[in-house]
């Protein structure tokens, strides 16, 4: 039926009829029963292996997408051979310990990665009615998080960054430091389009995690194949999909860079001919932001759950760029870092009034983390909010002008920073610790400001009225401020 | 996309005329196969050995363009695809009520933990339903007409009627006792009735007219009832960015306004979100029948990550069961949040197949879309006599929160109400964050008069009071910000004092408090009445000498603690409070 088809020796039928190459497309003709979305081996002349993807299939014509590109390829000698199936990976634990490429092949030198069980990558969507309600929190072990922006199991909370700051090292400090109260965990951290040198810190940072089992590290880095970026989260998730729902452990997926992948996705979409919507990303940005945020979750009567940290930079700081704003469309809160305060010299450089995290309320509190908590990071939030206005005044009348309270607003602040959010990026913080420096910065403020909080906590910390003698926590006690006077200049003294 | 329009009434093609056809290309969604006849414009199609649903868009020669509602990986060239002879239709029956629906309403209840392409998703089980007869053997009937009645489905009985275009003898009738829906109850001129029917959801069922609605609809939410009303039958959108509280308040109208059955449409919404949406439903009670809130609730959940063309489906499927309803002589409310995933839908489905673009990439017939939408919605004399009504009410998502885009700006021209949800208002943690300046209603002068017949004559004074006091505040706040409180003279202090007890005692609601997420129409009036009392008594008091600092230095707490501390109905409650208040206040020396 088909002169150009022959068996190949895996049993899918090759051919070797290319009619047309053009940019990223091969274009086979003579083929039958090809389908839509069908994975693609290519072997050059050369013996070279690439990858594609069925974009068209049009009667006895296949349109196929080379994820690698058409570079150096002659339409001579070309054979393609149909998988039969849109992409599937092995999956089960032989992952945990594993580094691999954005394609999953290994990285780490040792053999492919195999599994008794293989799955479609594009997955199937979760049934809205056999899902749990998230109400477990995962502890990051970073102070400012866990006690203000509380990830929750079955959580997508995406990290909203611009270039220059530290959100690798958050986003690795995260993957490498985060637990779920002593239940089996594991992570998988996805990096697309990273530079080499980031690459190799990730590698470094979560070293400790991979020899202890409990990663799986999948790096596509800026010089691989584009279209490889857009396999790379869901070879991802459909690897942690299966590590939590078949293997019962709490899996935290960390995907990082999220515009970059936005881009990558782009540039396909632009390859394809198909037309451009807001910033020429393609109009179908949403449903596919949404095919891999909404693969997190709980279900009901299986153990385990599925947790998505995206990272992204806005482009120029913009957060109404398509990617951002889709992104917290269909995200459950966000994390927002400051170049502000990255500029002041803290770490991790939160923008603690912008960020939020919408399931915080149903993870934390009485029964899932400490009974003070959610009252602890309210009373922290509002303070924070006064703050800003405080400074605002204080760049109106200047500081002198200010009321005593006011003042202790512009102390609060330096303690809120310097000794609640500021932690080294190797340092995993207990949610004990962090809410005892949360309590130590409230401390600065007279009792009066910290209506918030119950009388008996107020007590058994002893606050202080704003007269009375002995207050705690003020910047003056707080000794690693010292030399520090210049960075934060005239801002509180 | 376009509505499906021709003559009323579900008569079927033959069967015998619809051969199966070959597919010849697969790109995407779009699925292009062999024209064989006995296939008409937007008739649905199975497609390849899976059976995926589609839904023909264009006939061009021998080729005819499907559009399939379902992920079409490995789906190829060469493969059958049947035509069904039918428009997309939807099973409507008494199973609705309480039920868990697909965008192509198909049950999610008895699915499994993943949704497959293309799998049979039958109902959980096929049960039996209480049905009794109310008319006789040959009686003559005329469409639209009751034929019986099953209970036991939902507060609410479930009516079988005359199919439209359908009149005469009763041929046949069942007997009083348990029937399956598909069941034959009655044969009406050689027409077989059962219990459940069919229907094309891009079809406005027939109704015999609409009619002018003088009647609200009480959400419950003071800001809503007493500023922004909306009346039976009439069309809300509801515009806010992420971040300002607009699934709390739609689910809060969901949960607590007084229509017979809830249409909840989750129009690519969060997965988690949904869950707890059905989760809370089905532990909620109904304040009016005692019985579950989720039993008079219809849900159509089709989250972000579902198939993208049910979700362009499910607002129509929304509609048309809510239509189903309203035949019946109830008042319904449609839920769709949100519309602005619904339009791009449109806008990815327009991409892929070619079409112009006009603005932002949304197709050209993007306003016309939403017009059709928002037209389904009204207040109805039905085919049997009897009124009944659909109010939709939209949610719509700018995207960055930008008012002038398409969807936004296209759908305020075509509804009555506008609830404007304002970032800086939920910033400030006022709940819910529904701005007075931005929204708008156009229901307000029918249902003043709507009101005075019902015996409140004073609502609409009351309306007028409250928006000049929030004009006015409004107006001095900006003055406060450049000079301070204290230079103002002491009247306009009042003022920005009056416009702060409205903002507290009145417009701010708690979802989450047992006492103040429903609050009863009068206890709205008490409780305005009373805000309004006390701030007339303190301009007197400044009037008559009192200085304007030690009138603001009154604790008015009980005043705008009462909308937590009494019930909802509690007007005893609100009065108390009120004459507390103004005694407290009549001890204030100048």
């Amino acid at each position: 039926m088909n002169p150009s088809g022959s068996m190949s020796l895996s049993g899918a039928i090759e051919y070797t009829h290319v009619g047309e190459l053009r940019g990223p497309l091969a274009i086979v003709e003579g083929v039958s029963g090809v389908g839509w979305d069908e994975y693609v081996r290519i072997t050059l002349a050369s013996g070279e292996r690439r990858h594609g993807v069925v974009l068209d299939a049009d009667r006895d014509r296949a349109v196929v997408q080379v994820l690698e590109g058409t570079a150096g390829m002659d339409p001579e000698g070309v054979r393609a051979a149909f998988t039969g199936s849109p992409l599937r990976v092995p999956v089960g634990t032989d992952w945990l310990g594993r580094v691999c490429n954005g394609r999953g092949e290994p990285l780490d030198g040792g053999p492919p990665v195999l599994g008794s069980h293989t799955a479609e990558v594009g997955g199937a969507p979760l049934n809205p009615v056999r899902r749990e309600p998230p109400s477990e929190p995962v502890l990051t072990g970073v102070g400012a998080v866990d006690a203000l922006t509380t990830l929750v199991r079955g959580q997508k909370l995406p990290v909203f960054s611009v270039a220059g700051l530290p959100h690798l090292e958050l986003a690795a400090q995260i993957a490498a430091q985060a637990t779920t109260a002593g239940e089996a965990f594991s992570v998988v951290f996805a990096g697309m389009g990273l530079t080499h040198a980031d690459a190799s810190f990730v590698r470094d940072a979560l070293e400790a995690r991979s020899v202890a089992g409990e990663l799986v590290l999948l790096l596509n880095t800026a010089d691989d194949p584009v279209i490889e970026r857009i396999l790379t989260p869901r070879i991802a998730l459909t690897v942690a999909e299966h590590l939590a729902f078949t293997e019962a452990r709490h899996v935290l997926v960390v995907m990082t860079d999220m515009t970059t992948y936005a881009e990558a996705l782009r540039e396909v979409s632009a390859a394809r001919g198909e037309i451009p919507a807001r910033r020429a990303y393609p109009g179908y940005l949403y449903s596919d932001l949404a095919s891999l945020y909404e693969r997190c979750g709980r279900l009901r009567d299986r153990p385990g759950s599925v947790t998505v940290l995206p990272v992204l930079t806005m482009p120029a700081g913009d957060i109404t760029h398509p990617v951002p704003d889709l992104t917290g469309y269909i995200t459950e809160g966000q994390i927002v870092l400051s170049a502000e305060t990255h500029a002041r010299g803290v770490y991790p450089p939160l923008d603690a009034l912008s960020s939020l995290s919408r399931l915080m309320r149903k993870g934390a509190g009485p029964g899932r983390t400490r009974d003070d908590h959610l009252d602890v990071a309210a009373q922290l939030l509002a303070a924070l909010a006064r703050v800003r206005q405080v400074r605002d005044l204080a760049d109106l009348v200047g500081q002198a002008a200010l009321s005593p309270t006011d003042r202790r607003y512009l102390d609060f602040e330096e303690a809120f920073l310097w000794d609640f959010v500021d932690q080294r990026s190797d340092e995993p913080r207990a949610l004990d610790a962090s809410l005892e420096r949360g309590w130590r910065a409230l401390l600065t403020l007279p009792r009066s400001q910290l209506s918030m909080l119950p009388a008996r906590l107020l007590d058994a910390h002893g606050a202080k009225g704003l007269d009375e003698p002995g207050h705690p926590g003020h910047p003056d006690d707080l000794d690693h401020l010292d030399g520090l006077d210049g960075l934060d200049g005239e801002a509180s003294r | 996309m376009g509505a499906v329009t021709g003559a009323s009434g579900t008569r079927r093609r033959p069967a015998a005329r619809q051969p199966v056809s070959r597919i010849l290309r697969v790109t995407g969604p779009l699925v292009e196969m062999e024209y064989s006849g006995g296939i008409a414009m937007y008739d649905l199609v199975s497609i390849g050995p899976a059976g995926l649903p589609g839904e023909v868009v264009a006939i061009s020669g021998d080729v005819v363009t499907v559009q399939a509602y379902e992920y079409t990986g490995g789906l190829a060239p060469g493969q059958t695809a049947l035509p069904r002879g039918h428009p997309l239709s939807v099973r409507l029956g008494p199973e609705l009520l309480g039920g868990i629906f697909d965008g192509l309403l198909r049950p999610l209840s008895g699915a499994g933990d993943w949704l497959l392409p293309g799998t049979q998703r039958a109902a959980a089980e096929e049960r039996t339903w209480s049905f009794s007869p109310l008319v006789a053997q040959d009686e003559q009937v005329t469409e639209g007409q009751t034929l019986g009645e099953i209970r036991g489905a939902g507060p609410v009985p479930v009516k079988v009627l005359v199919p439209p275009g359908c009149r005469g003898a009763v041929e046949e009738i069942a007997v009083a006792g348990d029937h399956p829906r598909e069941a034959v109850v009655a044969v009406v001129d050689g027409t077989e009735v059962t219990a459940g029917t069919r229907w094309p959801v891009r079809r406005p069922r027939p109704v015999r007219e609409r009619v002018d609605s003088h009647e609200a609809l009480n959400t419950g939410q003071r800001v809503i009832d007493l500023l922004f009303p909306v009346a039976r039958g009439s069309t809300v959108a509801v515009p806010g960015g992420f971040g300002t509280g607009k699934t709390v308040l739609l689910q809060q109208i969901a949960k607590w306004c007084d229509a017979d059955v809830i249409v909840y449409v989750g129009c690519g919404e969060r997965g988690n979100e949904m869950a707890d949406v059905i989760t809370e439903l089905s532990e909620l009670r109904d304040p009016r029948t005692g019985g579950r809130l989720a039993d008079r609730t219809v849900t159509i959940a089709n989250t972000s990550n579902m198939p993208m063309m049910a979700r362009e489906a499910s607002v129509h499927t929304g509609v048309t069961v809510a239509e189903y309803f309203r035949d019946m002589g109830l008042d319904v409310v449609v839920i769709a949040d949100s519309t602005s995933r619904w339009a791009e839908a449109l806008r990815e489905f327009a991409s892929r197949t070619g079409a112009l673009p006009a603005e932002e990439g949304y197709p050209a017939g993007l306003a016309s879309a939403i017009a059709a939408f928002y037209e389904r919605a009204a207040a109805v004399t039905t085919l049997g006599g009897e009124r009944g009504s659909v109010t939709v009410i939209g949610a719509v998502s700018p995207p960055g929160g930008d008012m002038t885009e398409p969807v936004t700006a296209h759908t305020e021209r075509f509804v009555r109400c506008l609830w404007s949800l304002d970032r800086d208002l939920a910033y400030a943690r006022h709940y819910p964050a529904l701005s007075w300046a931005g929204s708008f209603s156009r229901d307000v002068p029918v249902l003043a008069a709507g009101h005075r017949a019902a015996g409140d004559p004073a609502w609409a004074g009351r309306r007028d009071r409250v928006g000049a006091v929030l004009a006015e505040a409004d107006r001095l706040a900006d003055l406060v910000e450049l000079i301070g409180i204290a230079a103002l003279p002491a009247r306009e202090r009042m003022s920005v004092l009056a416009g702060r007890l409205v903002r507290e005692g009145v417009l701010q609601q708690s979802a989450l408090s047992e006492r103040d997420a429903y609050c009863g129409r009068e206890k709205t009036a008490a409780l305005t009445d009373a805000v309004l009392a006390v701030a007339d008594r303190c301009r007197e008091l400044v009037d008559s000498g009192v200085p304007a600092a030690s009138v603001e230095e009154v604790d008015f707490g009980p005043l705008l603690r009462a909308r937590e501390d009494t019930g909802p109905h509690d007007i005893a409650g609100v009065a108390a409070r009120r004459d507390a208040m103004l005694a407290g206040l009549g001890a204030v020396q100048p």
